[in-house]
């Protein structure tokens, strides 16, 4: 159980997709100039690879891994090259699904959500999160943990990003940096501020 | 025709920057430039990636439904970034470990979504191979610049080669630490980004806010 809660702290703080590894930027700095979009869109991502992560796993343990085929009778057969192109469409047809069945059962948050979502599908923290899946080997339940784990923690830095950002539009910067400039350089002091959590080994 | 294939090829360095500009494949640009090595490799990856999916998807632009179009680009994608992992991992396998899971990254990485999308559905296959190649040619610029002082400041080297000796080695130069670190990386991209925009002042953003000046001289 402690394996667990160290694992969802470390794929939250530790390992942060978006301060971390910067995956996800594009989305990361261009949806972020309002908190509550930010939010929405944070939110999405955790559910999305919440839902994608496991998903991918079960493909990987037991269709795509060196010798993961046994159960048919074909131990020798390693398909993990088609690896790429069976992660990048099975989250293809998971938003998909997901939208529809929101739009069906949960009107309310695909209103909230629906434009963000079809982004998702492009949005690399979501494949990135599964490959880190796939070289780390995560178990199952490892899997499902680590998706929600890192969905949480991306969300959690667009948030705090479109919180800076709201304050930032008040400031007087230098006009060439205006915009996409100086929101990398806040980025970059936010990356700097996560570091102090690398040190923390769980 | 020449002039105008020159604009397209040229056009994203500068004035129309993937990554400056664009807001286009920045994750990968920010995570694997610590060193120059590998911003090389990736910059070669994706350059490929880029034109040949431009003129993939633009020599069947015409027969690609268009409710389906986003599954067709990601496959064609999807296949060449494949061939490119494959080929690295059959040639240079350290580099290739070094780069982990960003070259499959290049799947998601926007700069190849976003042309295909937007220029590569329109044009004919030349001239989208060209911009791919513009393209991908814009974002290797900023990468190794990136990537050179990084591995210059914070190690003191240029592809593994001693350039400035360092204390630990005898010499006199003290790496700066926060230059391997990654938020190094968003610092120069921001200067980068500053630099570019006082040379070509049409790409400053307005400010949604303006602080007047309330009383000016006419006061004194």
């Amino acid at each position: 159980m402690t394996d667990y809660v160290n694992l969802l702290i470390k794929a939250v703080f530790v390992e942060n997709l978006a301060l971390a590894f910067f995956l996800g930027m594009c989305t990361f700095l261009a949806v972020s100039k309002k908190i509550e979009t930010a939010l929405g869109l944070g939110i999405a991502v955790t559910v999305v690879q919440g839902i994608t992560v496991p998903a991918n796993n079960i493909i990987h343990q037991y269709l795509l891994k060196d010798g993961a085929l046994a159960w048919a009778g074909l131990p020798d057969v390693d398909l993990s090259f088609v690896g790429l192109i069976s992660y990048i469409g099975v989250i293809a047809a998971i938003v998909q699904i997901l939208e529809m069945a929101l739009d069906r059962f949960v009107p309310a948050l695909y209103n909230a959500l629906g434009i963000f979502l079809p982004l998702i599908t492009v949005n690399c923290a979501i494949l990135g999160g599964t490959l880190f899946m796939v070289n780390r080997d995560y178990t199952f339940g490892e899997s499902v943990v680590y998706g929600i784990g890192s969905g949480a923690g991306w969300g959690l830095a667009i948030t705090a990003l479109a919180g800076i950002r709201e304050k930032l539009k008040y400031s007087d910067v230098p006009e060439g940096l205006q915009g996409l400039g100086i929101t990398f350089i806040t980025t970059g002091l936010m990356a700097l501020a996560f570091m102090a959590f690398s040190g923390i080994n769980l | 025709m020449i002039r105008e294939a020159k604009k397209v090829l040229l056009d994203p360095l500068f004035n129309d920057n993937p990554i400056a500009l664009q807001i286009l494949g920045i994750c990968s640009a920010l995570a694997v430039t610590s060193s120059l090595a590998p911003a090389i490799i990736m910059s070669i990856a994706l350059t490929a990636v880029v034109a040949f999916s431009n003129a993939a998807v633009a020599a069947i632009r015409n027969h690609i439904p268009n409710s389906i179009r986003i599954i067709v680009q990601m496959t064609i994608i999807a296949s060449l970034v494949i061939v490119v992992d494959q080929l690295l991992k059959a040639f240079v396998f350290g580099l290739s470990k070094q780069l982990s899971v960003f070259v499959s990254l290049i799947i998601t990485n926007c700069i190849v979504m976003g042309r295909a999308e937007a220029y590569a559905m329109k044009h004919g296959v030349v001239m989208s191979f060209l911009d791919g190649l513009g393209n991908g040619l814009g974002y290797s610029l900023i990468l190794i610049a990136v990537a050179t002082i990084r591995e210059l400041f914070g190690s003191g080297s240029l592809l593994g080669f001693p350039v400035l000796p360092t204390v630990a080695d005898g010499g006199w130069y003290y790496p700066m630490g926060l230059m391997v670190l990654p938020p190094a990386a968003f610092f120069l991209i921001g200067f980068f980004i500053w630099g570019l925009r006082t040379w070509k002042t049409a790409q400053v953003e307005q400010p949604e806010y303006r602080i007047h000046v309330a009383h000016g001289a006419e006061v004194m």
